[in-house]
């Protein structure tokens, strides 16, 4: 399974005179990447140019090779799946597990695969047993699980979500983390537009930040949660554990409450 | 007198074979900045619509007990009635546009027209909305070309012109990003400032702690607990009603830092006190 993402002096604007994406170098290989930047940045309209909904005004978009360009968005489908920030977007079937039968039957699954597909995807976003139950009659919040279920099912190498853990409880967040790392155990490349700054951290191994259309930041989360000033720039803020452990005196830069917790409790025990 | 009593409210929807919302009794004053918590499936959207009267008068069912705002009561009235007391703003300020205005100014008129309300008066509300909104500067563009932010404050507004003495929120910064998030707590603040009494249903935790006079705990359609937000967070049980106290508490918990009164910080500024208290 080949999972690659190559981005070359990419740039894109809707109208002529008011450029989105102002010359974009990327490369992806499997791991996972936070994609994240204030509203205005870009984020979503380079997520649309990978899955090919959108071709560039100038450069390239190779996915696993084949340029976009050169290839309608329902043929790459079977590589590349994104998960809408508004699953209203992409609901349409009236019934559940239609809506998630319906990507991979699209890509040629068996009606038979396809159910088993649908089957797993919907155990993983906790929504068995609903499958009958039309997604309006269900909350935002439940149709935003149906909708990242429905990407689940058509088993691309590539996953892409856009805010996936918006209007999520703590639990739902939960799901969505164990989501992203069994992908990641499975060699998919996992790319994820991410407000929550603490989410960002503690699940993806690579950090882009985005400002204007253009790359700011690139590299391992430790290193870009650091940037205090550079994300200052971009109307970003540090994620919540890492801001406690610099206002309560560490050096380091922590991704996680554990990882907090930890040095806290030697701090802790050697001041006493 | 309290602005809002909520006595022995029981809710089931036509068909659902249990009860969303089973015997909530509280009472909010004049002025209140209200956050109900509770893991999703809690009641917390019910308990909104039911403060508003689209429960039961659009969502028929099994209901019993009462709301009261300002005594009046909500089951009894007509829905118009409630709705000119307690305003509603829902989750994704999109599907609130009225779809058919051109300018802020005309989308935050069109309740307004709707009532009767003469025009020297509109212009007095839709000014006073736009300025307790902060969203004077957007008042000749189209709704639909706003940020999510300043798209949830318009919505904001055409509630806030319609002169509610509540305003309730479902989860009215959950589709937004922080920015936007920031924007719209820091408005609903000064509304509540203002004396105009405010609920709102949110998973932010941190922003409620920060923001919040009383915590309303939903489980299951059951009420938990009603308090202060450092007496609710501080409970040792919360996990347990799905909910992840904010990341001060969760982290002063793990160093069993509680101060005299046995809370736990809520706030950042409230964690390092304790934290240099601790290592005296």
């Amino acid at each position: 399974m080949m999972a690659e993402i190559n981005v070359r002096e990419l740039h894109f604007s809707y109208y002529p005179d008011q450029e989105i994406l102002k010359g974009i170098n990327l490369h992806f290989k499997e791991k996972s990447a936070a994609i994240i930047g204030q509203n205005g940045a870009g984020k979503t309209t380079l997520v649309k140019l990978f899955k090919g909904l959108l071709k560039p005004v100038k450069g390239d978009v190779l996915i696993n090779a084949t340029n976009t360009k050169e290839i309608t968005a329902a043929k790459l489908a079977n590589q590349i799946g994104l998960v809408f920030q508004n699953p209203n977007d992409q609901i349409f079937k009236s019934n559940v597990i239609d809506e998630v039968k319906y990507g991979p039957l699209m890509i040629g699954f068996t009606e038979k695969e396809a159910s088993i597909q649908a089957d797993l995807a919907l155990e993983a976003v906790g929504l068995r047993g609903l499958e009958q139950v039309n997604p309006y009659d269900l909350s935002l919040y439940e149709r935003k699980m149906i909708s990242i279920a429905s990407i689940l099912a058509m088993d691309t190498p590539i996953v892409i979500f856009d805010e996936p853990t918006m209007g999520q409880d703590s639990q739902g967040k939960e799901r969505i983390k164990a989501i992203i790392n069994r992908l990641r155990q499975e060699g998919k490349l996992v790319l994820s537009i991410i407000h929550d700054m603490d989410f960002a951290a503690d699940v993806f191994e690579r950090a882009i930040v985005m400002k204007d259309g253009q790359i700011l930041l690139d590299g391992e989360p430790r290193e870009i949660f650091a940037e205090v000033e550079l994300l200052k720039e971009a109307y970003l803020e540090q994620p919540n554990v890492t801001r406690i452990g610099r206002e309560l005196g560490a050096e380091r830069v922590f991704l996680n409450e554990k990882e907090l917790i930890d040095w806290l409790k030697i701090q802790h025990a050697t001041l006493q | 007198m309290s602005k809002i009593r909520v006595e022995g409210l029981k809710y089931r929807y036509p068909d659902m074979d249990s009860l969303v919302l089973d015997d909530l009794s509280f009472e909010v004053e004049k002025g209140a900045f209200i956050g109900i918590v509770g893991e999703n499936t809690a009641g917390k959207s019910t308990l909104c619509y039911a403060l508003t009267g689209l429960v039961p008068h659009f969502f028929k069912g099994a209901y019993g007990g009462n709301v009261l705002i300002d005594n009046i009561d909500v089951k009894q009235s007509e829905i118009s009635d409630v709705t000119s007391k307690a305003g509603l703003v829902f989750d994704q300020p999109f599907s609130q546009m009225t779809g058919s205005k051109t300018t802020v100014y005309e989308e935050i008129a069109f309740g307004l027209e709707n009532s009767g309300v003469e025009r020297e008066e509109m212009r007095i509300r839709i000014d006073n909305s736009l300025r307790l909104m902060d969203i004077e500067h957007l008042q000749n563009k189209n709704p639909y070309d706003l940020s999510g932010g300043q798209m949830q404050r318009v919505a904001i507004a055409s509630v806030l012109a319609m002169k509610p003495d509540v305003i309730v929120l479902d989860e009215p910064t959950s589709q937004l990003d922080p920015q936007g998030s920031d924007e719209v707590f820091q408005v609903i603040a000064k509304l509540a400032e203002s004396g105009i009494t405010i609920i709102m249903a949110e998973h932010k935790l941190e922003k409620l702690a920060e923001y919040a006079s009383k915590i309303l705990l939903l489980h299951k359609g059951k009420q938990i607990a009603y308090g202060s937000p450092k007496e609710v967070f501080s409970r040792d049980d919360i996990l347990e009603y799905g909910i992840a106290p904010p990341v001060y508490v969760r982290i002063a918990k793990a160093l069993k830092l509680k101060n005299k009164a046995g809370f736990y910080p809520i706030t950042l500024d409230g964690l390092k006190q304790q934290w240099n208290v601790g290592d005296e």
